[in-house]
């Protein structure tokens, strides 16, 4: 009775694979590699599309609303609340709006933040 | 008796103030504790005292006197005051915190290694800082003239005195609590009289009616100095004293067109009377001032527009403002306290609007005289009347002051830091009693050179000046700021470009103004508005520049883009910040205790 040597196979990489030490992106970041500058570049390239968004809707909300000042007369003979539309508008109205802009900034800012903290992590 | 409580209000106020700095000093400790408060304060102790800070008398009386004369095209100034926070919030907060910088020259330094750009950056901010103190000066003496009869010199010299007394005892800490104090002082000395304007306006069932501005009721009116006025439709008016070079006593019939009114001269409006409006300002017809484009100036589209730019651009380039972000412990704190900022400013600058819509209804003698920033100050006492009306009076007083107060005392600090650091500068080893006496010298250069030039009485109004002093940091630190946080191939050469091209044309065009008196036609609205062009120019010469110096580009700048960007929660080897620059980063220095804080402000002799 012969019967075959049991033979115990394992994947031969799982543990040699363990064994090369990760480098942590802090490090990549740290040392100013290139895979550093490249989880660099992409944080400050979503910031900067935060920033020139926030900028943007802020010049449309304005210039907006000095356009409709300027250009629709209808518009500012309206009186609601027996004060003048174009005075609500500009006096009263537009700042929850700069309110809110800034909330958003900050609501997303943050996030951005996050999500490169738990990508810088994860590795 | 009047007077007795509007003195009253303003010796508690500057009492109170230097009080509420006194609370800081105990735990006032190191040199760093001294300029920077130690990093350690909340977001809403920050916003309130960045709230506090920047309200100034431009904010306090300036719009509402603005909005009297010239009407709907006024209200973009308190709009674009809180609009520049979003942008400094969307654009800059953050990274400025993380670059640890304390000044712009600071800034200039960490991000482009350039000495001559940091000296560039010094001059701008005194620059910039003399500018907008010299309209708080100017302030100060109206009130204090209009509420007390004071000679024009002392209104000014009070806040020096005050605002120097409290820098000298307890640096930024007791300016951090002071300044967030004076925020709420100043919002309630509005809210106030603003509640009870708007009743007694609900009872009236009143308008601000049809027609040229009338007065409600007999008003004299005394004419310091000669000036033109415009008379709009033909009218009989009493007059005593010159009139169009006729000495005259008593009601005359006036024509349509200019007149000439001696110094000396009474003219007593009766209710109903059309008020004749001076010369400089428009005569405008309330249609018009309610209407958008209405004020009469050339080009009013531009000139919204161009302020706009100036304002929201500007503002991240004040250099009171600056100091202040550097308080918070982190970047994630400096955008939140930027949000609180947005919403301070927002119900606060609801109030003057309304002061300067009734001021046109109840106050329309201002136009007369042209001294229309008086508005605030006057408007309670005319609709209220009696002991009310006077208390009123009163506590708007105490809240002008304030306004002159916590923004002198902020531009103060803030150039003062300035001057010490790269003019007044002694050995770079000298000792801390040594730097703090430094300080205190550059404190009394940074007040005393702007109330010198506010004494010659200017008739510009306040918010304009301001507004000159938003076009020239729009124009030299918006660019500086924002390709440096964001473009890392900004070199120190297309910076210095950049600045002296955007600082140097800015400054040309506020001087003309200022000295030559606003011009008509476009080459007018260029000038009285030059950001709309020298913004971007400024951009334009900064990138061309760098680009064609690009071999120059620093070695560090990823170095420096992390320090920037990354977050805090990570734990990135920041590099430590430049140690050969006395200013970048007075924390890393760890300065030993200060051994005997209590006897440091007496060694100045302040």
């Amino acid at each position: 009775m012969t019967h075959p040597r049991r033979v115990r196979i394992t994947h031969p990489r799982t543990d040699a694979a363990r064994r090369v030490p990760v480098r942590p992106v802090v490090h990549e970041i740290d040392e100013q590699t290139q895979v550093g500058e490249v989880y660099m570049a992409s944080l400050v390239r979503s910031q900067r599309r935060l920033a020139l968004l926030v900028c943007s809707l802020t010049a449309v909300v304005l210039g907006g609303t000095a356009f409709l000042g300027a250009l629709a007369p209808s518009f500012a003979r309206m009186r609601p609340f027996g004060i003048a539309a174009p005075w609500l508008l500009l006096g009263v109205v537009i700042y929850p709006a700069m309110i809110g802009l800034a909330a958003y900034a900050v609501r997303h800012a943050e996030r951005n933040e996050r999500d490169f903290t738990q990508l810088v992590r994860r590795q | 008796m009047t007077h007795g409580y509007a003195i009253g209000a303003l010796v508690v106020v500057a009492v109170t103030t230097v009080a509420v700095g006194a609370l800081g000093l105990r735990r006032v400790r190191t040199t760093s504790d001294f300029y920077v408060a130690s990093r350690a304060v909340s977001p809403q102790w920050n916003a309130a005292a960045i709230g506090g800070e920047y309200l100034s008398a431009a904010s306090f009386l300036g719009i509402a006197g603005l909005i009297l004369a010239y009407g709907y095209d006024v209200l973009w100034y308190p709009v674009g005051y809180t609009a520049g926070y979003l942008v400094l919030l969307a654009v800059v907060a953050a990274p400025l915190r993380r670059s640890g910088a304390y000044t712009l020259p600071d800034f200039a330094e960490i991000r482009l290694r350039s000495v001559v750009v940091r000296r560039l950056a010094s001059l701008l901010v005194v620059l910039i800082g003399w500018l907008y103190l010299v309209p708080q000066l100017q302030g100060a003496a109206l009130t204090l003239r209009t509420q007390t009869g004071a000679p024009h010199w002392l209104g000014g010299l009070v806040v020096v005195g005050v605002v120097l007394a409290a820098v000298a005892i307890g640096g930024m800490r007791s300016i951090t609590f002071a300044q967030a104090f004076q925020y709420w002082l100043k919002f309630t000395a509005l809210l106030v009289p603003a509640i009870a304007v708007l009743s007694v306006w609900h009872q009236r069932h009143d308008t601000i009616g049809d027609g040229y501005p009338t007065a409600l009721r007999a008003t004299s009116v005394n004419i310091a100095s000669s000036t033109t006025v415009r008379v709009e439709q033909a009218e009989t008016l009493v007059v005593r004293g010159v009139l169009d070079g006729r000495s005259v006593d008593g009601p005359v019939a006036l024509p349509p067109g200019r007149h000439h009114l001696g110094a000396g001269t009474r003219v007593e409006l009766r209710a109903g009377d059309v008020v004749p409006v001076i010369a400089s300002l428009p005569a405008q017809h309330n249609d018009d001032w309610l209407r958008p484009l209405g004020s009469g100036k050339d080009h009013p589209l531009y000139a919204s527009l161009s302020l706009m730019v100036a304002i929201c651009l500007g503002t991240m380039g004040l250099p009171h403002v600056l100091v202040r972000f550097y308080t918070n412990p982190d970047g994630r704190d400096a955008r939140r306290t930027t949000l609180i900022v947005i919403v301070l400013l927002s119900s606060f600058y609801l109030l003057p609007t309304l002061f300067g819509a009734f001021g046109r209804r109840y106050v329309p003698d201002l136009l007369l005289t042209g001294n229309t920033d008086a508005t605030v100050l006057l408007l309670p006492e005319r609709m209220l009347g009696g002991l009310p009306g006077t208390l009123l009076g009163a506590l708007v007083t105490a809240g002008a002051f304030a306004a002159f107060l916590s923004t002198a005392s902020g531009l103060t600090v803030s150039v003062a830091g300035v001057l010490s650091q790269d003019v007044v500068r002694g050995r770079p080893d000298r000792r801390r009693a040594t730097r703090i006496r430094a300080f205190r010298l550059s404190a009394i250069l940074a007040i005393g050179v702007p109330y010198l030039l506010s004494l010659p009485s200017e008739r510009i109004g306040l918010a304009a000046v301001v507004g000159l002093a938003f076009a020239v940091a729009a124009s030299s630190f918006c660019p500086l700021l924002v390709l440096g946080i964001w473009w890392r191939r900004l070199t120190g050469a297309g910076a210095v470009a950049g600045l002296i091209c955007g600082g140097v044309l800015a400054t040309i065009a506020v001087l003309v103004t200022i000295i030559g008196g606003p011009a008509r036609g476009w080459t007018g609205a260029l000038l009285e508005q030059p950001a709309a062009w020298t913004v971007p120019l400024a951009f334009v010469v900064m990138v061309v520049v760098s680009l064609l110096t690009r071999s120059r580009v620093p070695s560090d700048v990823g170095r420096v883009m992390v320090r920037l960007h990354a977050p805090e929660s990570l734990d990135l080897a920041r590099i430590p910040p430049d140690r050969s620059s006395a200013g970048t980063d007075r924390s890393s220095q760890s300065p030993p205790p200060l051994t005997d804080v209590s006897t440091a402000p007496t060694d100045s002799g302040l």
